[in-house]
């Protein structure tokens, strides 16, 4: 009798101190389908690390955006992992918010990753954030309405091409938009897309003393062309269309090109969804010969709070998720159309993801094309190829996306709202500090 | 004469009160009808008829239960009516029937707090929580929703209480009751169908209350208004499963509704006409 007690007295001492010892890490992220598929093969990385538990936090972009800023800003320690994008690495990095990931492991092999997505999620040479999936946009194209409109849509197009394909395109009476482009306001939505192509135009948000420079033609050129291609060749109500709405737009094959996130490509191409699955080509982003493209670049990436209790945990977390180990668990669970994509170098130079994903070649060709610390013709004093890498920029991209959306709905002209978005710009970067 | 054209009348307004009533209520019942599509029919356009498929419900459980959410709805909105009731009932008791010269500007002034903007006061709040170590907390919370919807309660109960005549309450205090026994043996029984309306539709505002749960929580505390956020995307069109998940948040909700929408109807409108 005296020896069961004893026995059992000792299991759960030993019980209670596996307990302690386990810990739990939270991890906040966004309900995007590769996010979705890493919480289902979690398994994987509890099984080699059974004392760790993972607790996730799943939210809608904007409110995970405003619940981890709150959190950071006061050190709420709420997270111990936090999904951020290339926006928000630098900033936080430079204000020593997260913690540098120094201790990702001796076969993680960070040299791999994308040179262009490493050196968005980097400050001083250390990397902040782990690129989960990387993006950048390119052209999506129906090839059956090319061929109709009897034009071959070259490798990298050019705006002037882009136009007379969508006039072609366009076929009203059946439904047909010769071209899809976002329209929704937001700094993350017709931003995102206006400032990647006012990059080809030669625009650019500033100078490189932060006056702002919307009263230049670069940028009455771009948002001139932007406003004419749409009400020629676009959707109804355009100024309401974001990433979700022009989807459905050209699953629903009522799009005749869209230039939006390469990430867009493994949704169009599924036979499941999309009713021209077998129709699409891809080409690079347009530019203008001014040597940029519009295109853009961008990282959901995992990134640990400098608040953690956690860090090793945490780390350990973020090297599993992002590692090629990862990528094979993928892979082998899902097919290889099914990896994270834009993130490693290995994974393109892969035959096997080359044959699964007809638009491998084009996805990195265009992340290759952003170079986010030089984005635009003519120089500037910050980072970022369709944002502005500066803690202002949330709400000033968003109000000047609201005029631009205006000047598209016929609101307000092209000069009213660029004259208006250049007292906004000049306002907010007074109040700032920036310019006197 | 008179009398068919009062029924003529009155077909009108049954037909027009049931227009209205489908118009306000077919976004629900859209979003009920998605629920039972597949994600390929559900961005196919408009149409009433579903396949009738299940299989967003499931996928929706089993990315992120159900149940552990839905407990914390009913925990936070009914402690969180409990806590608001205890405070609210001696309050509107008070300013009913010993009101002060200042008793209007206390109820105008608590029910301002009502206009101020919830984001204004997001970082202070924060920061308290963070304090007190009430972050994802379910007590944190309930004391949160309490103090949000307690100008409401106030004011629906001082709304009723003024109803009741003062004669009852004092021949209660000339028989020798105490303010205690006053308010719970001769108050209370005589509001209680105030009382429950009032407790009815604080539930209701607590349960859709989706600034401060989605904000003060994690995942111990987080109800089911963060269960429907987990399932919006911004790439990706998954508009079945958000349907399936905002269906099964506002069910309970609505069937609770609809079996006391006598009490609620009363609450709401009583006092108005005078």
């Amino acid at each position: 009798m005296k020896l069961r007690t004893l026995t059992l007295g000792l299991l759960s001492a030993s019980a209670l101190a596996f307990a302690a010892h386990a810990e739990s890490i939270t991890i906040a992220t966004v309900n995007n389908g590769d996010m979705v598929r890493m919480q289902k093969l979690t398994d994987d990385f509890t099984k080699a690390n059974p004392d760790i538990t993972l607790n996730w936090v799943t939210l809608e972009e904007n409110v995970l955006r405003e619940r981890v800023t709150t959190d950071i800003a006061t050190k709420g320690g709420q997270y111990d992992v936090m999904t951020i994008g290339t926006y928000e690495v630098p900033i936080w990095a430079k204000q020593s918010w997260l913690l540098p990931l120094d201790k990702l492991g001796d076969d993680y092999d960070a040299k791999d990753i994308i040179p262009a997505i490493a050196g968005g999620l980097s400050v001083d040479g250390k990397l902040y954030a782990a690129p989960f999936y990387g993006e950048s946009s390119f052209v999506m194209y129906r090839k059956d309405l090319m061929d109709k409109a009897g034009l071959k849509m070259p490798d990298a197009p050019t705006w002037d091409f882009i136009k007379q394909a969508a006039d072609k395109m366009t076929d009203r009476a059946n439904g047909v938009n010769g071209v899809c482009l976002r329209g929704k306001a937001g700094w993350g939505e017709n931003m995102a897309f206006l400032t990647a192509m006012s990059n080809s135009f030669g625009a650019r948000w500033f100078d490189e003393n932060w006056k702002p420079q919307f009263d230049q033609p670069e940028w009455k050129n771009t948002l001139q062309f932007y406003v004419d291609l749409m009400k020629a060749d676009g959707p109804e109500g355009a100024s309401s269309n974001g990433f979700n709405e022009n989807l459905a737009l050209f699953q629903q094959g009522k799009c005749g090109m869209w230039i939006d996130a390469t990430v867009a490509a493994s949704f169009v191409s599924d036979p499941k969804n999309s009713t021209v699955a077998d129709k699409v080509g891809y080409a690079l982003a347009p530019d203008n010969g001014l040597g940029k493209r519009g295109n853009w670049l961008w990282a959901w990436s995992l990134a640990i709070p400098a608040g953690t209790q956690k860090a090793d945990a945490a780390e350990k977390f973020v090297s599993w998720a992002t590692s090629k180990h990862y990528a094979e668990l993928v892979a082998s669970k899902e097919g290889w159309a099914n990896v994270p994509p834009g993130t490693r170098s290995s994974l393109y130079a892969n035959a096997e993801y080359q044959k699964a994903a007809p638009f491998a070649k084009m996805t990195l060709d265009s992340i290759n094309a952003a170079d986010p610390t030089h984005p635009t013709v003519k120089p500037v004093p910050y980072v970022g190829v369709q944002f502005v890498a500066i803690p202002e920029f949330q709400g000033l991209g968003t109000t000047v996306g609201q005029l631009f959306s205006a000047a598209l709905a016929g609101q307000s002209s092209v000069d009213d709202a660029l004259k208006q978005a250049q007292d906004a710009a000049t306002a907010a970067m007074t109040e700032g500090g920036y310019i006197k | 004469m008179a009398r068919s054209v009062t029924t003529q009348h009155k077909t009108i307004a049954t037909a027009a009160a049931w227009i209205v009533a489908l118009l306000i209520f077919f976004p629900i019942l859209y979003t009920i009808i998605t629920s039972f599509k597949s994600e390929q029919e559900a961005i196919q356009g408009f149409s009433i008829i579903p396949s009738g498929t299940m299989e967003s419900y499931a996928e929706v459980q089993a990315q992120s239960g159900y149940f552990k959410f839905f407990f914390n709805s009913v925990l936070l909105s009914v402690g969180s009516t409990i806590l608001a009731l205890l405070v609210a009932i001696p309050a509107a008791w008070s300013m009913a029937f010993s009101p002060t010269k200042r008793t209007k500007d206390i109820l105008m002034w608590m029910l301002s707090t009502k206009m101020m903007p919830a984001v204004a006061v997001l970082f202070p709040i924060y920061l308290i929580f963070r304090d007190t170590g009430l972050l994802d907390s379910r007590i944190g919370l309930m004391v949160m929703l309490m103090l949000i919807n307690l100008p409401i309660v106030v004011w629906m109960l001082y709304t009723y209480f003024r109803e009741i005549p003062g004669e009852i309450l004092e021949a209660a205090r000339m028989d020798g009751a105490s303010l205690w026994n006053e308010i719970v043996y001769v108050l209370t029984p005589m509001a209680v169908p105030g009382i429950a309306s009032t407790m009815l539709l604080n539930i209701i505002l607590a349960w859709n209350e989706a600034f401060w749960t989605i904000r003060l929580t994690t995942t111990e505390a987080a109800p089911l208004t963060a269960f429907i956020s987990s399932f919006s995307s911004p790439q990706g069109l998954f508009w079945a499963k958000l349907s399936a998940a905002s269906t099964l948040a506002i069910a309970p909700i609505l069937i609770m509704g609809w079996f006391s929408q006598k009490q609620l109807v009363r609450g709401l409108t009583f006092g108005a006409v005078k």
